[in-house]
């Protein structure tokens, strides 16, 4: 299955066989001008940027470490640390803060058991992360699980829909 | 869907439409589902599947491709843009009779079938109803009759995954006639005549931009689109990408031609995948029909556009920090000049526009200067979007002419306060704005209008606060974001960000002292001088404007130790509802400052001077009689 070749790729290991890297360098192009986007699909691939594979890329486009570091270190969406197995991102916004949306992030990090900044859980299942504004305002306050918006949301049923993935991961882990 | 035949020459163009029109009137009905991402996180996707199936249902014959005129089927389905008001969604229209249905669940998709497909009349439960009367079409709605639509006309009614319905409402006859009809000079002077000001913020005039690109030598250029919407809390560049992608790519082209280039980029934020989804089908019909890629419509113009997605800085919306995004460096902004019209991309004369100020081209090319010049005022012609939010009643993407009243947006299109409360105030043009107060509810939204109070179009959210917001937390929470998206590159913004943070945050806290007010305002002063590009000179706008409309509430909170508006948690005590409290004795048991007392079986209390606040005795309570207020 495709889904756990991923989960493979991404433990510690990660990076040591770089053909899929080598596949989305040629796709997109050898040139600096590629590194953004080569770097996203990288992390769309491993949930994260691996050391190993900045490097790589560095090498393969030939522009120095700290350059492609560099990149990866300014720009928000990047993750050098693993990313849990599901995002949950509530947004920040401006119209999702007047509504009040402290209260859905306090229920997301209680829930989770993440405090001290943590984004993600021991268990690698979940990374929450607050972001600024996902375009769904006049929904506010809005949070996105897995790529699915919810919006006009509230604490429960942002929480009810962790139980949810939690179970279905469950259930699938025990067939 | 097939792919589409490339068009050689305006009149095949022309030919199209016709087609289209006359495929389109032989629906009988049209039905349009929502699909912008409000909608569809309303559940929309769900609506459609359902509102498919009750079709299949009645055999009621749907036609796959409503182009195609062949097919008997007189029924078509789809996905619309967002038509703006995501609040009441997952909306529903039926064209042409234009019933506007709200909150549509997949259940109502029976009785839409039999009752409206088939019977042709409307359902009176979906129809928006205000609580005293309902309104059957989209124009009846009281979120709707004081909009002017321009840029957003064909936003909700178009189906953005078929070009041919874009070009049946004269979609790329903007571009036909330009290439066909007009010199780039031509053109430019246009749109320069229009008065059309940049949609991104700082309103510089769209055509004089133009025109200093054209004129400048190079063997190469480029068009670059700002979809980069950094603002938070706004969501009209979204809306436009997702609901009628070709009216920029139509804007974009237009561009090319008018200043010599022949490759464009969309730079769009990655928090915005629906929208890029749209655009990538978009450019792909677009070149297959011949209106982009190489020789538009037969002639000797070739223009091509590609997609770059952003990567989560807001820094990468100022021009020259976007540029180097796309050659794949850090964004970081650089000192102008040089301009981007002389040095941008790759060095290259480059024309960077917002997507709504490129939404504005076709429709100007199409109706004359003139024309656009009716709407809005002398010094700020034509519409604005706004994205309408915060604590009003009717949220949602508004468009109105420029100079229209702060008063009319709020009350009338918005329906005034949704929590009963006060208003309070409007925070227009995100963490580089202001707020505008009650003495502003005449003032006219335009651009040198909300100069001259210190505020500015910006982006064009429109946040609106009722009197539980507090004006210093939203001045914090504004500071915290442009702290955080600071490159850090000028000393003065990295570290004039991170200390007017931090003594906004201690003034929420109840920590502040009386000299942080004279502190913050020096502070906000050096930091606007001391900035290379916007997003540090505009850092200190927020709190300029509520010290200057609000300094009352910061003194409460300094000097009496009070939030007025009750938001601020550190000024809010514990206390136990008499009525709601058992008398278990859970709570004192678990207090660590021994601040609680009481008997058994009778109602405890806390003592306000040794409570620390640590939020125990509400946590052990089962009855929920602890209250923070
Ligand atoms: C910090 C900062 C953020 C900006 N963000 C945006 C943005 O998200 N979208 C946008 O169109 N313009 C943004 N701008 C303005 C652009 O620099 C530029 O003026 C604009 O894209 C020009 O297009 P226009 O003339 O059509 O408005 C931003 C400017 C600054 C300083
Ligand atoms: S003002 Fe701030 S964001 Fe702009 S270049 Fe300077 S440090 Fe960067
Ligand atoms: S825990 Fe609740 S019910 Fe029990 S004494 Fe305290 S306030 Fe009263
Ligand atoms: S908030 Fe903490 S300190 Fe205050 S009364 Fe409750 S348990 Fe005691
Ligand atoms: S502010 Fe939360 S979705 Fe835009
Ligand atoms: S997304 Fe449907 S109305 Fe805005």
């Amino acid at each position: 299955m495709a889904q756990s070749a991923v989960l493979t790729d991404s433990g510690p290991k990660a990076g040591r066989n770089f053909s899929r890297v080598q596949e989305i360098i040629k796709d997109y192009g050898a040139t600096e001008s590629a590194l953004i986007p080569i770097l996203q699909k990288v992390q769309d691939e491993y949930r994260y940027l691996p050391e190993e594979i900045l490097t790589f890329v560095a090498t393969a486009l030939d522009i120095p470490p700290a350059t492609v570091y560099g990149v990866a270190t300014f720009y928000a969406q990047f993750s050098l640390e693993p990313k849990g197995k599901h995002i949950i991102k509530c947004c920040d916004g401006t119209a999702c803060h007047v509504r009040k949306n402290q209260t859905i992030i306090n229920a997301i990090e209680q829930r989770l058991n993440l405090s001290d900044g943590r984004q993600t859980t021991d268990d690698h299942r979940f990374t929450f992360e607050i972001v600024s504004c996902i375009g769904a305002c006049a929904l506010a306050p809005a949070v996105v699980i897995d790529g699915r918006v919810y919006g006009q949301t509230t604490p429960e049923r942002i929480v009810a829909a962790i139980d949810e993935i939690e179970e279905a991961d469950k259930a699938e882990a025990a067939q | 869907m097939t792919p589409f035949a490339k068009l050689n020459s305006p009149s095949e163009l022309d030919a199209l439409k016709r087609k289209a029109i006359s495929a389109i009137s032989g629906c009988a009905t049209r039905v349009l589902v929502c699909g912008g991402t409000g909608c569809m996180a309303s559940g929309s996707p769900k609506v459609l599947e359902a509102l498919q199936s009750a079709l299949e249902k009645h055999s009621v014959p749907v036609r796959a491709d409503i182009m195609n005129e062949e097919d008997e089927a007189a029924i078509s389905i789809g996905y619309s843009g967002c038509p703006g008001y995501c609040q009441v969604g997952p909306i529903v229209r039926i064209l042409p009779a234009d019933y506007f249905y709200t909150h549509v669940k997949p259940e109502d998709a029976e009785e839409i079938v039999t009752q409206t497909v088939l019977g042709g009349q409307p359902v009176q439960r979906l129809l928006f109803n205000d609580g005293s009367e309902s309104y059957a079409t989209r124009d009846d709605l009281p979120f709707y009759k004081d909009q002017v639509n321009v840029v957003l006309a064909d936003c909700g009614v178009v189906e953005p995954g078929d070009i041919r319905d874009y070009i049946s409402r004269d979609g790329y006859r903007a571009l036909a006639e330009a290439l066909y009809g007009l010199t780039p000079e031509a053109v430019v002077a246009e749109v320069t005549e229009s008065g059309l000001r940049g949609r991104g913020g700082a309103g510089f005039s769209t055509g004089r931009k133009w025109g200093f690109t054209q004129v400048v030598k190079s063997d190469k250029k480029y068009v670059v689109c700002n979809a980069d919407e950094g603002d938070p809390g706004a969501f009209m560049d979204e809306s436009i990408m997702e609901g009628n992608p070709h009216a920029l790519l139509e804007g974009m082209a237009i561009a090319g031609y008018a200043i010599g280039a022949d490759e464009g980029y969309i730079y769009v934020r990655a928090e915005y995948p629906l929208a890029i989804e749209r655009l990538r089908t978009a450019i792909s019909q677009a070149e297959q029909a011949g209106l982009l890629g190489d020789r538009i419509l037969g002639g000797p113009f070739s223009f091509h556009i590609r997609i770059k997605e952003g990567a989560g800085a807001f820094v990468c919306g100022e021009e020259t920090a976007l540029i180097s995004s796309i050659e794949g460096q850090r964004g970081m902004p650089r000192p102008k000049p040089p301009f981007p019209a002389n040095s941008g991309l790759w060095g290259k004369p480059t024309v960077v526009n917002n997507v709504e100020t490129f939404a504005n081209v076709s429709k100007i090319i199409l109706n004359g200067a003139e024309w656009f010049r009716s709407f809005g005022i002398e010094s700020s012609p034509g519409t604005k979007v706004f994205a309408l939010t915060g604590d009003v009643v009717n949220t949602g993407l508004i468009e109105v002419p420029m100079g229209t009243t702060v008063g009319d947006v709020v009350f009338k299109i918005g329906g005034g306060i949704r929590t009963g409360k006060a208003f309070k105030a409007v925070q227009i043009g995100g963490p580089s704005g202001a707020c505008l107060t009650e003495e502003h509810l005449d003032l006219p939204l335009d651009y040198d209008s909300l100069r001259s109070v210190g505020a500015m179009v910006g982006s064009g959210g429109l946040v609106v606060m009722d009197e539980s917001t507090c004006m210093v937390e939203i001045a914090r929470f504004f500071m915290s974001f442009t702290q955080k998206e600071s490159c850090g590159k000028c000393v003065l913004c990295r570290e004039g960000t991170r200390r007017m943070l931090d003594i906004l945050t201690r003034i929420v806290s109840g920590r502040g002292k009386v000299e942080d007010i004279d502190l913050l305002e020096e502070l906000a002063l050096t930091v606007r001088d001391g900035s290379l590009c916007g997003l540090g000179k505009s850092a200190p706008n927020p709190v300029i404007s509520t010290l200057k409309h609000f300094r009352d509430e910061y003194l409460a909170h300094i000097v009496d130790g009070v939030c007025p508006a009750g938001e601020c948690d550190a000024f809010k005590t514990y206390s136990i509802i008499e009525e709601k409290c058992r008398g278990c004795g859970l709570c004192a048991k678990k207090c660590p400052a021994d601040a609680i007392s009481g008997e058994i079986k009778k109602p405890y209390v806390i003592n306000a001077d040794l409570c620390i606040k640590c939020g125990a005795c509400a946590d052990a309570c089962k009855f929920e009689a602890v209250t923070l207020g």
